[in-house]
């Protein structure tokens, strides 16, 4: 059975682009957010293999470090 | 005269160009983001605009934006900063059709000199030395080697009308070279339809050694001695230093004469930099010029006494070289470091709200910031948090006063690289004054 599994960005800033779409699979590290903090592009890759059931943010948001950003089941 | 200036940046430069202004008694103006709209030198402007959004092509891009502000206080002139919009040629434009001037150099100069080929091809020109490179290699196995052994080794293959490094390919010695520019042909005829390559001395473990140059309207040049920023990670500068150690005080003179000379010879007014490698056994070569004020233009100021924001102005002003800056003196070390907010170990950005801000003061110690305590580092822009700046009568004292400087400094809130700071100025390369630019990388990791 599969489990449910938070996304958390990895620090704050903000959206750059999102990379994957819910119903997709994806590989552990595979890209899911791009975000942009002090002129740095960050990807938030997937913690492990899934399929991507959430995405909680749009291009532009300010994100925290360790918010939730997407959801993916394992 | 300028009665009234106004900034177009933010941060520690916005803060050291204002201090300069005031202290000349001009009226300064800024604009500023949203985000920034606590920042301390905001505050202590006479006029400020605020930009409808903190991204940096809302706010301190904003050409229109801020050329409107500029018209709305009635500036004579607008102060570009570093990074941003200062060296955009097409702002320079924009504000001289709007009848405010830009204080940098005309928009041609700026061109010129932002595309690089263009600059190295106009800096060859005008006597300065570039990295040694064959023409374009002939098709014959014989020749490329002969050409390869008249450079010598180690030498880099390069695509004659590539970039960004796409298709270079390194040769260490002749028995690597003929596969290497095999190699470099084929991904130069897909990626630029055009197989020609050449080769260029590759430079192992260079330093980056910069030279301070101002020129004035009437085009008498003058050189402000020389900085090694080698200390660097991805080309971002983290350790900066004036004057250059382990190089021969006559052959580092030589070099900012002939860069002085060069840009006079560009037809350049206003201050600049001559940024170059320096190899012990190749001597310098070109690397860009930088039309603008430095971020490490204070450990120049600090072993010569001037004020290159005072200089700066006076000369876009039209006054003259000697009136401005008579010939400068070169009077002990100093060690700059720049505080980034991101964690030492992982280098990832560390935004946050600044809770302790105590930062280090004494004798030879300059911190130029645009923050303060209760204020926040927000995720969109630059990481520099501060420069602290050291000055002793020689190089030891100087780091040893930089050293110190750190320790005493309290940063809360967000992670700082004042550990990895501390660990490179403990490196005994770094001591010795055997710096190179790949110094960072070849660090042990902290503890």
């Amino acid at each position: 059975m599969s489990k449910t599994k938070d996304i958390r960005s990895s620090l704050t800033g903000t959206v750059w682009k999102i990379d994957a779409s819910v119903g997709d699979s994806v590989s552990e590290d595979d890209p899911v957010v791009t975000l942009e903090s002090m002129k740095m592009e960050i990807p938030v890759g997937a913690p492990l293999d899934g399929v991507i059931t959430e995405i909680l943010v749009t291009e532009n948001d300010l994100v925290e470090e360790g918010q939730v950003i997407a959801r993916m089941s394992v | 005269m300028y009665k009234t200036i106004l900034i177009a940046n933010r941060g520690a430069v916005a803060a050291r160009v204002m201090r300069t202004a005031k202290r000349m008694g001009r009226e300064v103006g800024v604009v500023h983001s949203p985000a920034d709209a606590d920042l301390p030198y905001v505050g202590q402007a006479a006029f400020r605009a605020e930009a409808p959004g903190n991204r940096a092509s809302e706010s301190y891009l904003d050409q229109d934006f801020i050329i409107a502000a500029a018209k709305r206080f009635g500036a004579d002139a607008i102060h570009p900063g570093y990074g941003f919009l200062s060296e955009n040629p097409g702002f320079a434009q924009k504000c001289a059709e709007a009848g405010v001037a830009f204080i940098g150099p005309s928009p041609d100069v700026i061109r010129a000199m932002g595309e690089k080929t263009e600059a190295r091809r106009k800096m060859a020109a005008a006597g300065l030395p570039m990295v040694p490179s064959s023409g374009a290699l002939p098709d014959s196995d014989e020749a490329v080697l002969k050409a390869g052994d008249e450079l010598g080794y180690p030498v880099l293959v390069k695509p004659a009308n590539g970039g960004g490094g796409i298709g270079m390919q390194p040769a260490l010695s002749s028995r690597e070279l003929l596969a290497a520019v095999a190699r470099a042909r084929s991904v130069a005829s897909r990626a630029f339809a055009d197989a020609e390559v050449y080769l260029e001395r590759l430079v192992e473990r260079p330093r980056h050694i910069e030279f301070q140059i101002a020129v004035d309207r009437f085009g008498k040049a003058r050189h402000f001695f020389e900085r090694d920023c080698s200390v660097q990670r991805r080309h971002q500068k983290v350790i900066e230093e004036a004057g250059a150690p382990a190089v021969p005080r006559a052959e580092l003179d030589a070099m900012g004469e002939r860069a002085a000379a060069a840009v006079a010879a560009l037809g350049y007014s206003t201050i600049g930099t001559v940024e170059m490698l320096y190899h012990p056994d190749i001597g310098f070569s070109f690397l860009e010029m930088n039309t603008r004020l430095q971020v490490e233009h204070g450990v120049t100021e600090e072993v010569t006494g001037t004020d290159l924001v005072e200089i700066q102005i006076r000369l876009a002003e039209g006054e003259a070289m000697d009136a401005v800056a008579p010939r400068p003196k070169l009077t002990g070390h100093s060690v700059q470091a720049r505080i980034y907010a991101e964690d030492p170990k992982t280098f990832l950005p560390s935004p946050g709200a600044i809770a302790d801000f105590d930062m280090p003061e004494g004798e030879g110690i300059r911190v130029d910031t645009g923050f303060a305590a209760g204020t926040t580092i927000t995720p969109f822009y630059d990481p520099m948090i501060a420069k602290v700046i050291a000055t002793g009568t020689d190089r030891p004292e100087a780091i040893a006063k930089l050293s110190a400087a750190l320790r005493q400094t309290r940063i809360s809130g967000p992670k700082t690289n004042i550990p990895l700071l501390l660990h490179i100025l403990q490196d005994a390369d770094f001591v010795s004054g055997r710096v190179h630019t790949g110094l960072i990388s070849g660090l042990s990791p902290i503890s």
